[in-house]
């Protein structure tokens, strides 16, 4: 895979390139993990702070979903290229996931 | 390229987990096995919102009356740290530096053993202390079956780690052993995205009732 490589045929250029380029993504990885961690403790303290369950289950699936997210898109790079069949195969898995959910909640609906 | 060449920090490819066949395959095959553990997941935590707090009788504890918050975060905050430190492991490789690989894998392992043992104590501390048991009640029998196969992945994630860090030891990193590290912080990354959801749909919302 070659893609997001610098176009200069010095090896050394390439080289120091690329190690700027992980730098950097690290960092963003580990802005996301502040961010991650940040939602998890505000879905604890609404659900310890005692409002509305009309309000909490909503809003504590949401970071839910927001943090899966980053964990697939940035720890798990599906944000790169090269990554069309993986989105496939877990789009095509969370909706069937998504179907299965509703199926049996709505079985238990009455 | 192939999986015996030997490189130096500067020939190491750009993705190196996905420089030889062998890997390219180990990559799709790998992405395909966790979109149908997502559909397994979403089996079981269907079958645990259709049976939450069912069971046979009063005297029985429910979802409100035994999680307790302050253990779960404490275990969520121990998975989170993993994840990023296992993140750690593959900027390291992606850079030829197998000895801070290792190293970060190894705190991952550690992170994760420490996940288990609270696991483990939740899951005695139900059954000692409620009778909250596999076979109680229906709730008993969904709650285990789910957090149990979330542990179960924790444990298999724990030995598949150890193992490749034993076994490359003294190899070094190579073409070989790149894409296998790659699939297993994949792995990981997984039992985390599934926990997210357990601490919200089965902890936060059975707390909130």
């Amino acid at each position: 895979m070659v893609n997001n490589q610098s176009n200069s045929n010095n090896p050394r250029l390439n080289y120091d390139f690329r190690r700027k380029k992980n730098a950097e993504g690290m960092r963003i990885q580990v802005a996301t993990f502040t961010l991650m961690i940040f939602f998890t403790v505000v879905s604890f303290v609404a659900v310890a702070a005692d409002f509305s369950k009309w309000f909490v289950i909503p809003f504590i699936l949401l970071l839910a979903v927001v943090q899966v997210g980053f964990q697939l898109y940035y720890f798990m790079h599906m944000s790169e290229k090269g990554h069309e069949a993986p989105s496939l195969f877990m789009w095509s898995g969370i909706t069937v996931a998504f179907v299965t959910v509703l199926a049996f909640m709505t079985i238990i609906w009455w | 390229m192939h999986a015996e060449e030997k490189f130096t920090p500067q020939t190491w490819p750009e993705s190196p987990e996905k420089a030889t066949l062998e890997g390219k395959n180990k990559f799709l095959g790998f992405w395909l096995f966790l979109g149908g553990e997502t559909v397994l997941f979403a089996s079981l935590f269907a079958t645990y919102i259709a049976l939450k707090d069912k069971v046979p009788s009063p005297d029985h504890m429910l979802a409100k009356d035994l999680f307790e918050l302050p253990l779960v975060f404490v275990m969520t905050m121990l998975l989170l740290t993993s994840s990023l430190t296992s993140v750690y492991a593959m900027y390291h490789m992606k850079n030829y530096n197998f000895k801070k690989m290792q190293l970060w894998m190894l705190i991952t392992v550690i992170l994760g053993l420490g996940f288990l043992g609270c696991e483990l104590y939740e899951f005695h501390h139900y059954y000692t202390e409620y009778n909250h048991t596999f076979t109680s009640s229906a709730f008993g029998s969904a709650f285990y079956t789910l957090t149990g196969f979330h542990g179960a992945h924790v444990v298999f994630g724990l030995v598949w780690m150890t193992l490749l860090m034993i076994r490359n030891a003294g190899r070094g990193l190579s073409l070989y052993n790149a894409p296998k590290f790659y699939l297993a912080s994949l792995y990981w990354h997984f039992i985390d995205v599934v926990w997210v959801f357990i601490f919200t749909v089965v902890y936060l919302m059975g707390m909130v009732g």
